[in-house]
């Protein structure tokens, strides 16, 4: 079985130049980096605040605190790694003010370890999207996420989603890498677990809903 | 190598940093244990559909009508110095 291929690649060579750019106050260098990456920002912050307005902001609000710090930016990481701790940060304070009950939707979040454990091991069709329509896979898809716990989703996201290795991750989010990985393997295994439910291979004739 | 070790190690598998002996004594527990191996094979496609799935696209429109709201926030910010943004 073939391992995953990550689907960001390495940051464009002249990335620098332009945050150096940006830095001496070149507003059309650092407008050029809010093009290379204004589409990531936005479905992290969507993945994370589960609201289209909410993202709209953070996509706003993270780049003009970018721009605003960019002297902080030492260049240690990549550019869009620091980046994207500025935008998951503000998504998070979105969705705190809007849920301030930490309590919502929070119930796996106290569930143990072995919630991850597989319980369903049906195989899946050989192309389970095809089972649906474009329209009825996303609502799947989405619905299936939203179910995570915050924590879990947005490692999944940085890791799965966006292409961050484990490192970037654990930076972007301030936790340690065993913390990353152990978020990961749980976020990885609950989502399998839940798509299973409509991604099984059937048995009888219906095979296509 | 039991079930139990080897979804431990499945995130490590999928992501293709496990060392050679480990990857190994993996891949001998999913030869014979069917669960484990639809486990590995629906995880690694669940994680394709997710990263194929395009969901929250930036539509073109918006994406003008931010990208020119924060231009204008820079400028600002530029003109006026931190504290009046």
């Amino acid at each position: 079985m073939s391992t995953i291929q990550p689907r960001v690649g390495e940051p464009v060579s002249d990335e620098l130049v332009l945050v150096q750019a940006a830095k001496r106050g070149d507003v059309a260098a650092f407008e050029e980096l809010v093009r290379r990456y204004d589409r990531n920002v936005f479905r992290i912050a969507q993945h994370i605040t589960q609201n289209r307005e909410d993202a709209e902001d953070v996509v706003q609000d993270a780049f003009l605190k970018a721009f605003q710090n960019l002297e902080q930016f030492q260049g240690q990481s990549k550019f869009y790694t620091w980046l994207v701790r500025i935008a998951v940060n503000e998504a998070l304070m979105k969705l705190r003010r809007r849920r301030p009950e930490r309590t919502v939707s929070l119930d796996e979040e106290v569930k143990t370890e072995d919630d991850s454990l597989p319980r369903e091991v049906a195989d899946w069709s050989p192309n389970p999207e095809q089972q649906y329509s474009q329209a009825e896979l996303r609502e799947i898809l989405t619905r299936t996420i939203q179910g995570l716990p915050p924590g879990f989703r947005t490692v999944f996201v940085l890791r799965d989603v966006e292409g961050l290795s484990t490192e970037e991750t654990a930076e972007a989010l301030d936790l340690s890498i065993p913390a990353v990985k152990s978020r990961l393997l749980r976020a990885r295994l609950q989502l399998r677990e839940r798509l299973s439910r409509f991604f099984q291979r059937r048995e009888s004739g219906d095979g296509n809903k | 190598m039991k079930c139990s070790e080897f979804l431990q190690e499945l995130t490590n598998y999928l992501d293709g940093v496990l060392d050679e002996r480990t990857k190994s004594e993996l891949e001998d527990h999913l030869a014979w244990c069917h669960n484990c191996y639809v486990v590995c094979d629906t995880t690694k496609k669940t994680i394709e559909i997710y990263r194929d799935s395009q969901l929250y696209e930036l539509p073109e429109d918006l994406r003008t009508r931010l990208r020119s709201a924060i231009v204008s926030k820079c400028h600002q910010h530029k003109k006026t110095g931190p504290r009046s943004v």
